[in-house]
């Protein structure tokens, strides 16, 4: 909402500046969004009329003036002025800065000679004054502009456009008056309405009007002027106040609607009387029906529509915008106008629809006064025959069940218990009064009734919102809060997050926050996933389906840090992933589980003097994911995996629960996404990365442990984990520990063969152990090992 | 006893010139050893009467004595000598760098979260989390927020396609967190059931939103931080006090200014804006629109199942990312999604 503040002022004008009244509206919920002068600064410019021009003698382009500038010249003798602009001419009334004068950007105008001829003043274009784009000549004034006013008063410029951001339950403030209201209460100055009587109706010309969905339009009134010259042109107040409040004038039929919706916040609407047949109806619209807007586009309505019809076809979209082929043109002599009622619910949404916007639907969505159609008419109507002419017919009125705003008690308690700062009734009372709210009292308690201009007021917090916005929010107390003291939870078996964060961090990745919504080319080569969730309404294409893993995010990261020369790079991001599944809870059909991903490329160790330079491979990958979720054992398998290399790859599971995934990226996308090496990733179910272990005690051998290497021979293919794992099953006391040390394929070792070397480590709490249970614990595995997987014992 | 003194300024001049240990050894046995000099004079004592033996054995003792201090001596030195050599040799250029892993960062925004959660925490406040992708009746209309209400327009959703390729029906992106609020206390009230009052409910609620919008202001996707606090005696004032209190925290500083201006959520009434301005700094005096807020609208507390009479309760909602940008001096929000490593360093 924008408006003029000198507008404004002619419905209440408090004592206070403009930055103070700017200050007073946004902090009672009406944000001035900017408040901007009318004119940049300048003075002593006046209305000036050119008598005489005369070419100067010694420049082609410019002309010798004589200047009527009124009274202000004292002797009364004209100002010779050397102007250069083409329109200049006898007659014509211009601004005038007279010596002194200082214009926008600290211009000062003196008296000088120009090619020798003395110049008094400067006569001005728009643009010299800063208020228009246009310099191509002098602005030209009306030719009843009167000679020697200052330019500033007679244009009105020392005035403020307000532009408010208005929150869509402040409906009553989308007009003029109903600012004014607004500021008459915040300020306790008395405000003044425009005085509006019924025209005196000179014709019987009417057409009937007839309500076929008076739910959605419980009020119609329109009337007939005949005989109007929609040529009559707008009145120069009228232009200026529409133009300050953001609208073109179009004509004068036009801007008086226009003026009347800003004044009172109404929306009208103006048909050709002559274009229309049989009656005006409210209904609802026909499916399949289409109608030609005045903004050009033609719609197929909806059966939800409600329209605005005559006997044969849809005039206009009720409450949104006429249609083209019953609009007022400047041939039009005879109009019906149109002020009505339309219910919120049934306005709601339909301009959304159809992607656009109006003035009259953006107040009907949220609730115009259904208390006024009848005065904004007869408003419309006096305006119209004092600028156009016309003799006025009868109204008609068409009436179904109006909204309802029942009484809404308001009590004194509720208040102190709500905001926090107790309020007498007596105070409650004074500001309600200042609202001019109608109430009753009955004790404590107010019974107050909304105005049928107030659509936010149905429950009682919404009256002690109006108390406390009248109080001002500033001046409610701020105190330390006072709550039940109880401790929060400490699960010890599970990691808070930022633990797990800054344990990556601590191992050099970089956190990054990727967006949800990726290419659908990601989706398919880093997940296989052909059937991605889609974006009903994406912003841009590279942006349209929801991810189902994290490693796109960071290869796409990995690629712009590679363009900025960074070539060790280390990542990692947590955050959701998207996955169909029609079990899915708490919201069915979508899985949105937390994921943890990694990324990491370039040398192993970071570039110094000290490092041979090795790039990272899977094995440092896997030392910080298992580093990460230490002590948990994790067991990895290979894996075929969309993103990875079908030989470097592993799914992970903790617990034989499979918890993501880890590899090499694949060298198809290493190629595709222009990478100069393969990096490695992993992609975990967050969950795993916070669970933690509860620590339980076992006793401390006091004896000394015994430690043996055993060296084996096994098949070169052989995964060592099922190796392990099966001699930690078999492995009986007093083996305590199995660790792998060495692996070793080349000279003594069969080709097709790797020697793998263990360190076993055996004890007991209770007693040094005997060299035949060694030998025999020694020898149960080896036989374990020979029988399960065909070892050989190294020598 | 000329001799004597000769003997041990000869060994000692002999050892000074010295510098190898072995050579060293070898140089001592010409005094000490078998046949040294010294046991040369201590064999010949025996054919001395035993005053003379005396006298000759306490003189010869002494030069012995002097011998091998000097020796003893000597050989410290070298030891010495060696061991300096050592040192100097071993000597590191002690201002290379370290050998090791650089250290990697949180990304900003995480920072700003773990430092209001830990903010928060502190009066305990826990920590609630709620779904992206979110149904239409959570993000809206348990929010108070009907089908076609206006202030639906003020979020510009994102929807999406079903696998029949149509609009989904019921589900969105949430465009805030505050779905978290009527998730949350829903599940509360379903928990205590049956009990004669509700514990009080104090939570915060960080995450990702998304919007149809993409500027040097606005991201598609960007963070909230909800809270909310209901119980029997919680009013607007005690909102202004925990706003207040936060800010200053948060900022570290008393240096700036607060203010809640009336304002429009379907979810709160009264409903306000909090506006921050710094009295100093490059923003200093400005007033900056930083949160939303109110108190929980009646109709969400009645939706959820709770006595709207007996409880109250305020929520509010914070942009972290215009928290980090503001605590930091960042004045590019897409900043934040680019995962530019030159910018998110500067946060380790």
């Amino acid at each position: 909402m924008k408006f003029s503040e000198s507008w404004l002022r002619t419905f209440v004008n408090p004592a206070l500046s403009s930055a103070e009244l700017s200050h007073l509206l946004t902090m009672a919920g009406l944000e001035v969004e900017e408040l901007e002068p009318v004119a940049p600064a300048f003075d002593q410019v006046v209305v000036a009329q050119v008598l005489e021009v005369v070419k100067h003698p010694d420049a082609d382009r410019l002309k010798v003036c004589q200047v009527d500038i009124g009274p202000m010249s004292g002797s009364g003798t004209p100002l010779q002025i050397v102007c250069g602009a083409p329109n200049v001419a006898p007659g014509l009334k211009v601004p005038c800065a007279l010596p002194g004068a200082r214009l926008p950007g600290d211009f000062r105008i003196k008296v000088a000679k120009v090619r020798g001829i003395e110049s008094s003043g400067m006569l001005c274009s728009a643009k010299e004054l800063g208020l228009a784009e246009d310099a191509s000549g002098l602005l030209e004034l009306p030719a009843d502009a009167p000679v020697g006013t200052s330019l500033r008063s007679y244009l009105d410029l020392d005035d403020q456009i307000y532009t408010l951001k208005l929150t869509p339950n402040r409906a009553d403030c989308l007009s003029l008056t109903g600012i004014a209201r607004e500021v008459a209460a915040l300020t306790g100055t008395p405000a003044t309405y425009p005085d509006i009587r019924p025209a005196p109706v000179s014709t019987h010309a009417s057409r009937p009007v007839v309500l076929e969905a008076s739910l959605a339009c419980p009020r119609y009134c329109g009337r007939v002027i005949s005989g109007v010259n929609a040529r009559a042109a707008t009145p120069e107040w009228m232009r200026r106040r529409l133009e300050r409040s953001g609208l073109r004038s179009i004509s004068a039929l036009v801007d008086v609607t226009n003026y009347v919706l800003l004044e009172l916040g109404q929306p009208l609407h103006a048909f050709d009387n002559a274009k229309l047949k049989g009656s005006v109806r409210a209904r609802m619209a026909r499916a399949g029906e289409s109608l030609k807007l005045l903004n050009g586009q033609t719609l197929t309505l909806a059966e939800d529509v409600l329209v605005i019809a005559d006997d044969s076809q849809p005039l206009a979209l009720a409450g949104i915008m006429g249609g083209e082929a019953s609009s007022v043109t400047l041939e039009t002599t005879e109009i019906f106008l149109e002020s009505a009622f339309f219910a919120p619910k049934a306005i709601a949404g339909r301009a959304r629809r159809y992607n656009f916007s109006s003035d009259s639907s953006h107040r009907f969505e949220r609730g115009v006064d259904f208390g006024n159609t009848l005065n904004a008419l007869e408003r419309a109507t006096a305006l119209v025959l004092e600028i156009c002419g016309g003799e006025a017919g009868p109204i008609t009125e068409a009436r179904g069940e109006l909204p309802e705003h029942p009484p809404v008690r308001l009590r004194t308690a509720r208040v102190k218990k709500v905001l926090g700062l107790a309020f007498s009734a007596d105070e409650i009372a004074a500001l309600l009064g200042r609202l001019a709210l109608p109430f009753v009292r009955e004790g404590d308690d107010f019974i107050v009734t909304p105005p049928s201009y107030r659509f936010d007021m149905e429950i009682e917090a919404d009256l002690i919102e109006e108390v406390a916005r009248l109080h001002g929010y500033d001046n409610i107390p701020a105190p330390a809060p006072v709550g039940t003291l109880a401790m929060l939870p400490q699960e010890e078996t599970r990691r808070p997050l930022f633990r797990v964060r800054q344990l990556l961090a601590d191992r050099g990745f970089q956190e990054v926050i990727n967006f949800a919504f990726v290419q659908e080319a990601w989706e398919q080569d880093f997940a296989a996933n052909m059937n991605p969730i889609r974006l009903a309404n994406p912003i841009a294409s590279q942006l349209a389906v929801m991810r189902s893993s994290l490693i796109g995010g960071l290869v796409e990261n990995l690629s712009t840090n590679l363009k900025r020369k960074q070539s060790r790079v280390r990542l990692f991001e947590q955050g959701r992933c998207f996955l169909r599944d029609a079990g899915a809870a708490p919201v069915p059909g979508y899985d949105q589980p937390w994921r943890l991903a990694a990324l990491a490329y370039g040398p192993a160790r970071p570039e110094g003097w000290g490092n041979d330079g090795r790039k990272v491979d899977y094995f440092d990958l896997k030392g910080d994911l298992e580093a990460l979720l230490a002590p948990a054992r994790l067991s990895f398998a290979r894996l075929d995996h969309p993103a990875l290399h079908p030989g470097r790859a592993a799914r992970v599971s903790r617990d034989g629960r499979v918890i993501g995934c880890i590899g090499e990226l694949h060298p198809e996308w290493v190629q595709k996404y222009d990478l100069p090496t393969p990096p490695v990733l992993f992609e975990i179910d967050l969950d795993a990365a916070v669970q933690a272990r509860l620590p339980v005690y076992t006793e401390v051998s006091r004896f000394q442990p015994v430690i043996r290497d055993l060296a084996v021979v096994v098949d070169q293919q052989l995964a060592l984990q099922d190796l392990l794992e099966g001699m930690k099953a078999a492995a009986k006391a007093p083996i305590q520990d199995l660790q792998l040390f060495d692996v070793y394929l080349g000279k003594g070792v069969p080709e097709g063969k790797k020697s793998l070397a263990f360190r076993i480590v055996m004890q007991d709490t209770q007693r040094t152990l005997l060299e035949a249970e060694i030998d025999s614990a020694l020898a149960d595995l080896t036989a374990y090992l020979e029988q399960n997987f065909a070892a050989q014992l190294r020598a | 006893m000329q001799d004597l003194d000769l003997i041990v300024r000869a060994a000692e001049a002999a050892f000074a010139a010295i510098n190898d240990p072995d050579a060293l050894e070898q140089v001592k046995a010409r005094y000490l050893g078998k046949s040294g000099q010294i046991t040369e004079l201590l064999k010949g004592l025996g054919k001395l009467s035993p005053e003379e033996k005396k006298a000759a054995g306490a003189a010869i003792n002494q030069a012995k004595v002097a011998v091998e201090t000097a020796l003893n001596a000597r050989r410290e030195d070298i030891r010495r000598a060696a061991l300096e050599a050592r040192l100097a040799e071993e000597a590191l250029d002690v201002t290379l760098p370290g050998r090791g892993e650089e250290r990697g960062g949180l990304h900003p925004v995480t920072r700003t979260l773990e430092r209001i959660e830990a903010l928060f925490r502190s009066i305990g406040f826990s920590v609630a989390d709620g779904p992206e992708i979110e149904e239409d009746f959570f993000n809206f209309t348990a929010l108070n927020t009907p089908e076609e209400h206006p202030a639906r327009s003020m979020h510009d959703t994102f929807y999406l396609l079903d696998e029949q390729g149509q609009v989904a029906k019921n589900v969105l992106l949430r465009t805030h967190t505050s779905p978290i609020q009527a998730r949350y206390l829903q599940a509360h009230v379903a928990k205590y059931a049956g009990q004669a009052s509700l514990p009080e409910i104090r939570i915060i609620a960080p995450g990702r939103v998304y919007r149809v919008d993409s500027d040097a202001t606005h991201s598609p996707m960007f963070h909230q931080v909800e809270g909310l606090w209901v119980g029997e005696d919680v009013s607007f004032a005690a909102l202004k006090g925990v706003i207040a209190d936060f800010l200053k925290r948060f900022f570290e500083t008393d240096d700036l200014q607060v203010r809640f201006r009336p304002s429009f959520f379907p979810f709160t009434e009264p409903s306000a804006e909090i506006d921050v301005a710094f009295m100093s700094g490059a923003l200093k005096g400005r007033w900056l629109e930083i949160a939303g807020c109110g108190m929980v609208h009646p109709n969400v507390l009645a939706h959820a199942g709770i006595d709207a009479e007996r409880y109250t309760g305020f929520a509010f909602g914070f942009g972290p990312d215009r928290l980090t940008m503001l605590r930091y001096g960042v004045n590019d929000l897409r900043l934040f999604f680019e995962g530019d490593l030159r910018f998110l360093r500067q946060f380790v």
